[in-house]
């Protein structure tokens, strides 16, 4: 049941992207598909997980392959909030071939199956996986909308002739947005650090997973305390934002690579 | 009944030769109302263009009398029907024959002519379908997106830097005519005038008065560009007048600053600041040709959605040609169905109240079931093959001839 979900869904995620596509080069009716797939395809992802759930004995997503899929969602659906209006839909470019490729390589790693009994409770595993799923899955979001902050900024610095032709939202928007998402994301990568830190054994090792943790969660709360103690606003966040998501990556190659689980 | 157009517009005819046969609202209505004496008429009377919309059963002779009305021994007119009319008048709402495609104010004009036409059923279908097929086109394509001038591309700009222009405060350097037209685009989009500086002090004030903002001397201009967040500059300057230095830190507060003087105002170094953008004439020139490029490219995606809605008009007109056959029709069904039962009524003498109204709906209902497919293929032929069928439809049931029958009939 959960692996006949899976097609749909990447076919809608698969359909967006190349309708985002479609519409950066010509805007208009393919946009409103390309929204129709995103909210589709997250819907029976949506099912997908929920089936996954259903069928698993403990919590369903404790393999790499399964919590790829579940950082997919996470990032669709955060992605759901804004990328449906018109002016945001440049941010589809970005996230729907990303969401797309994520997808079938969680499947290609047997995300998408059963799973069984895992190690950790499940209560814990939702906590501190979902949790730290959650805030990074809001960090790639706020990494992609600093993208498109620095890609409009240079455009209207170049004095480019077509800025205007890709509806992109305006700058203050941008930035507004994408120190918002960082600040509202870590937060909850905090709590889901905090029980991951609590399940913590007294002679456990500081492994190089924590570490990386840390030091994004340090370089965040390091862009929050500038942006609101010393105003930093415009290009100098946006690069801060990216090198924050850089460590997030690495993060997640290593988690991918078999730390986690 | 034909549908009859004869006009001139900017395409054909100069504005010497325009402004002969331009008409205000009041004029157009009076002159759709003399033409309109055997049938319907509208007229369209813009800057653009003067269009007499005729529906006649003599087609020619609308012709004749549209052009008469519109000086046509001295101006070049065109003349279309039927199909290529209802075209021209859809592409018109769409503002695919504008000088700039897409501009918006026609839409409105066309309603205005509407409202003072008199119309019929034609003319009043064929107008309430332009407006829709205008606004389709506006909502289903980019083409009225985009500026199409100097002041409205700067004011579109501001928009992509800031986003919403309410809360954002516009300093005017120089108070010419080319400032007060940025002013004013900007001001339309929610903008703040905040402020004018000028060389000359009374001038400032004038335009400071439009907008109700401040006139502040030329001097105090470093300290108003800290406030702003839109710096519009057009000064005769021979130098620039405001350079890199006298931008005070933004510290992550945009500023857009326009620059539309030649030779021009703002040191280009400028531009390379933290946080600032810097806009001259032609930058803002090649915006608007590439906007304008773009506006073009929609109007191919325009003229394909008036293409198709021209053929569903097409269709309905073609099928009121046949109305009044088809009214005759069931007219002679009706007749011959009510003289059989009244010749049977020594018959039927014995039937119930009940039992007669059975016989009634019965026959009627024989009746429907024959002629509906025959008035169906009728319909559908009209639209595809012309009268052909109507002809031989009254000559198989020996129907009327009913050349000036009103087309308004409708069939039951």
């Amino acid at each position: 049941m959960a692996e006949l979900l899976f097609w749909p869904a990447l076919l809608a995620y698969g359909e967006a992207a190349i309708a985002y596509a479609g519409d950066a080069r010509r805007p208009g009716s393919m946009g409103r598909l390309a929204t129709w797939g995103v909210r589709i395809g997250w819907l029976v992802q949506t099912a997908l997980l929920v089936a996954q759930a259903a069928r698993a004995d403990g919590f369903p997503w404790d393999t790499w392959a399964g919590s790829l899929n579940l950082f997919v969602w996470l990032v669709v659906g955060a992605y759901l909030i804004w990328g449906c209006k018109p002016r945001f839909r440049l941010l589809g470019l970005v996230v729907m071939p990303l969401a797309a490729l994520l997808l079938a390589i969680s499947y290609a790693a047997g995300g998408v199956g059963g799973t069984g009994r895992s190690g950790y409770s499940s209560l814990f595993l939702i906590a501190h996986v979902g949790l730290v799923l959650a805030g990074f899955a809001g960090l790639t979001l706020a990494a992609a909308i600093a993208a498109l902050y620095l890609w409009q900024e240079r455009e209207l610095k170049r004095r480019s002739s077509t800025v205007l032709r890709f509806r992109a939202p305006s700058l203050v928007t941008l930035e507004l947005l994408f120190g918002r998402t960082v600040a509202y994301s870590l937060p909850v990568l905090t709590l889901g650090m905090a029980v991951g830190f609590a399940r913590l054994r007294h002679d456990s090792q500081l492994d190089p997973l924590i570490v990386l943790t840390v030091l994004t969660w340090a370089v965040y709360g390091a862009f929050l305390v500038l942006r609101f103690g010393a105003g930093w606003h415009g290009r100098r966040a946006a690069y801060t934002t990216l090198a924050g998501f850089a460590l997030v990556v690495v993060m997640q190659l290593s988690v991918h690579m078999g730390h986690f689980a | 009944m034909s549908l009859v157009l004869v006009g001139t517009s900017h395409r054909l005819s100069p504005v010497e030769v325009r402004e002969r046969v331009a008409l205000d609202l009041a004029g157009a209505a009076e002159l759709a109302r003399r033409m309109a004496r055997s049938g319907e008429a509208v007229c369209l009377s813009t800057c653009n263009r003067t269009e007499l919309y005729l529906v006649d059963s003599e087609p020619e002779a609308a012709e004749e009398r549209a052009s008469q009305a519109l000086l046509g021994d001295e101006v070049e007119l065109y003349r279309m029907t039927d199909e290529a009319a209802a075209v021209h008048l859809f592409r018109v709402a769409a503002g695919l024959d504008s000088l700039v495609p897409g501009e918006g104010e026609i839409l409105g004009q066309v309603r205005d002519a509407y409202d003072a036409g008199a119309h019929g059923p034609v003319l009043d279908r064929l107008f309430r379908e332009a407006l829709r097929v205008g606004k389709k086109v506006r909502t289903e394509t980019a083409i009225n997106e985009s500026p199409a001038s100097v002041s409205s591309a700067a004011a579109a700009l501001a928009q992509q830097v800031f986003g919403d222009l309410k809360g954002c405060r516009v300093l005017l350097v120089g108070a010419g005519e080319v400032s007060e037209l940025a002013a004013r685009a900007l001001a339309a989009r929610g903008a703040t005038i905040g402020a004018v500086t000028s060389r000359t002090q009374a001038n400032a004030a004038r335009l400071a008065d439009a907008f109700d903002a401040h006139a502040v001397p030329f001097d105090r201009l470093g300290s108003e560009l800290d406030q702003a967040d839109v710096v519009v500059s057009s000064t005769s300057s021979s130098e620039p007048i405001m350079s890199r230095d006298q931008v005070p830190a933004r510290k992550g507060r945009p500023l857009f600053v326009i620059d539309l003087a030649v030779p021009r105002d703002v040191d280009p170094a400028v531009a390379r600041l933290e946080d600032c953008y810097l806009y001259d004439i032609d930058d803002l020139q090649a915006v608007v040709r590439e906007s304008l490029n773009g506006r073009w490219r929609e109007a191919e995606r325009a003229e394909g959605i008036v293409e198709r809605e021209a053929e569903r008009f097409r269709d309905w007109q073609a099928s009121l040609q046949v109305v009044p056959a088809i009214a005759s029709l069931r007219e002679r069904a009706e007749s011959i169905r009510s003289g059989e039962l009244a010749k049977a009524e020594s018959r039927l003498e014995g039937l119930s109240e009940s039992e007669r109204r059975t016989v009634e709906s019965l026959t009627t209902q024989i009746v429907n079931k024959l002629l509906h497919v025959p008035i169906v293929r009728l319909k559908q032929a009209a639209a595809t093959e012309g009268t052909g069928y109507v002809e031989v439809a009254r000559d198989l049931f020996d129907l009327p001839d009913d050349e000036n029958a009103d087309p308004r009939r409708k069939p039951r």
